[in-house]
């Protein structure tokens, strides 16, 4: 990671976990792992963010919530699950109230396997987002433009 | 009057690490009532019991908090072993003291640095979590895992620590207690910092008896109520003395929790110097039948584990009563007259764990 064209802000939440991926992805804002070097910023508006790192297998109340918050998240965003639970629904796989996994109600892009995941493995799993956010980015200016030149080709033709 | 209006705090907030949701009734910037509703993180652990065989519970136990999780196992352990018969060795019940001062020291610090981020002292929440990390260190060393240790099991411990490594950290404690002493005296002189907190979120000390909180919540407020008191795992051995202070506000809980942090150093430096040799664990036959309430002082206050067996392979019923749901109600008395901007500080004050409170 020689150094990133853009800073990508961060949204965390908490989904039905039991708190030990949490505190990692806390742990990596600050000074021993400091991924605000990179230019990652921990924001708590969802509308400011481009990843959203979330943790735990999410129970019914948090359905609502979760889908919410990426809703606000402007395109092109990413995904991030972080931990056993947050992929599977883990060690409480079996609870009469999780639903399983981050993926059973939005889209993932990337997962962090551990239990807890590691500090390490979640600036790896950010540094995966950031190729895929570029992607999508690319993309949606593919689309724009080829859009754009129909538009003009449409024009110069009437 | 002054009109009412109702305004959500929560789930997703950015002083909050965990979803909790309040309803703040305020007039003008003054909260007059407060409304919580918890649920976020329910995950329906208890009754998990009846699907994991008693021996392997414990790996739920750990999960039912990130932050104290060694000592979760360490309640559901003894619950299990007290109900069972089982005698734990001298060796066990010293690792288990070490240990779970260790995950106080980190619990403590992280609180600390969340609490001054709560305060928008951004510095201070980066000292203590740089701090913080040579206790993670520590715990990786001995067992394995940063934030979830794993080591506790029924019947002892699972990894020792051998005397060159307890020599080490002898060594490192006093260079540590004094980076924690700095870091303790700029939370309990700093003028910014007791500007903000002092005379913040008052309980009384009987206020908060009848409340029935614990922990450094309850302490804070001069009710000397501290579970290692009773002398489980090694406490009774190493000697214990609750930290107390009077005042009752926020400054009083934050200064609890700092000078828990020397004497948890203090005790772990006790449980070096004594700890005996022999064996970890001793085996485990037949199954629970019976109950026990088992209880261990958290880093927020008394966890309780009642747990039941019928002499089968999965206990019957487990029942976990948390510290943070013990504290609920003194939040709720605390905010009422609180100035809307001071709600986070007041809201971290009580170091609300909500994975445990919902488990
Ligand atoms: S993956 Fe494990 S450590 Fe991480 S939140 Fe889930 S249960 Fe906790």
């Amino acid at each position: 990671m020689a150094f990133l064209k853009r800073s990508p802000w961060i949204l965390h939440y908490d989904a039905s976990s039991c708190n030990g991926c949490d505190i990692e992805v806390l742990a990596c804002l600050t000074p021993l792992y400091d991924v605000e070097r990179f230019g990652i910023i921990n924001t708590g508006n969802p509308k400011h963010a481009d990843i959203l790192m979330i943790t735990g297998g999410i129970n019914e109340l948090n359905r609502a919530v979760v889908r919410n918050l990426y809703e606000q998240m402007p395109e092109p965003k990413v995904v991030v699950a972080i931990g056993a639970c947050a992929a599977t629904g883990g060690i409480f796989r079996e609870c009469y109230n999780i639903t399983g996994g981050i993926d059973k109600v939005i889209p993932v892009d990337v997962y962090v396997p551990g239990c807890a995941a590691r500090p390490e493995q979640i600036i790896d799993g950010v540094v995966t987002a950031l190729g895929i956010l570029e992607e999508k980015r690319t993309k949606m200016r593919g689309n724009a433009q080829t859009k754009e030149e129909a538009r003009h080709a449409a024009g110069e033709s009437t | 009057m002054p009109k009412r209006i109702v305004v959500p705090f929560g789930p997703q907030h950015p002083v909050l690490p965990e979803p909790i949701h309040l309803d703040l009734v305020l007039e003008d910037e003054k909260v007059v009532d407060v409304v919580p509703s918890i649920g976020y993180i329910h995950r329906g652990l208890e009754q998990l019991v009846q699907k994991r065989e008693f021996t392997e519970y414990v790996y739920v136990a750990e999960r039912i908090c990130g932050i104290c999780s060694f000592m979760h196992a360490v309640g559901y352990c003894q619950g299990i072993e007290h109900i069972m018969g089982l005698e734990v060795p001298d060796r066990a019940r010293y690792l288990r003291t070490i240990w779970s001062e260790c995950s106080r020291l980190h619990s403590h610090l992280l609180w600390l640095g969340l609490f001054a981020d709560g305060m928008g002292f951004e510095n201070l929440f980066m000292r203590s979590w740089q701090l913080r990390e040579s206790v993670l260190d520590v715990l990786e060393d001995t067992t394995g895992g940063r934030v979830i240790q794993g080591t506790c099991k029924v019947g002892g411990v699972r990894r020792d620590i051998g005397q060159e490594k307890l020599d080490e950290m002898h060594h490192t404690l006093d260079p540590f207690e004094e980076q924690c002493r700095d870091l303790g005296d700029i939370f309990l002189n700093d003028d910014t910092v007791k500007y903000r907190l002092k005379g913040l979120g008052v309980i009384s000390k009987d206020e908060a008896y009848a409340l029935g909180a614990t922990g450094p919540t309850t302490r804070g407020s001069g009710v000397a109520m501290d579970h290692r008191e009773t002398g489980y795992a090694a406490y009774g051995d190493i000697g214990f003395k609750p930290v107390v202070e009077t005042a009752g506000d926020c400054y009083a809980r934050c200064a609890v929790r700092v000078k828990e942090v020397y004497a948890s150093i203090d005790q772990i430096r006790r449980a070096i110097d004594q700890i005996p040799e022999g064996p970890l664990d001793v085996k485990v036959k037949g199954t629970p039948d019976g109950e026990y309430f088992s209880r261990v002082e958290q880093p927020r206050g008394e966890v309780v584990h009642y747990l039941r067996g019928d002499g089968t392979k999965h206990l019957a019923r487990a029942r976990i009563r948390t510290p943070t749901l013990a504290n609920i109600p003194m939040l709720v008395k605390m905010l009422p007259g609180v100035q809307l901007a001071d709600v986070p500080v007041v809201v971290l004050s009580i170091d609300p764990c909500i994975s445990c409170t919902e488990r």
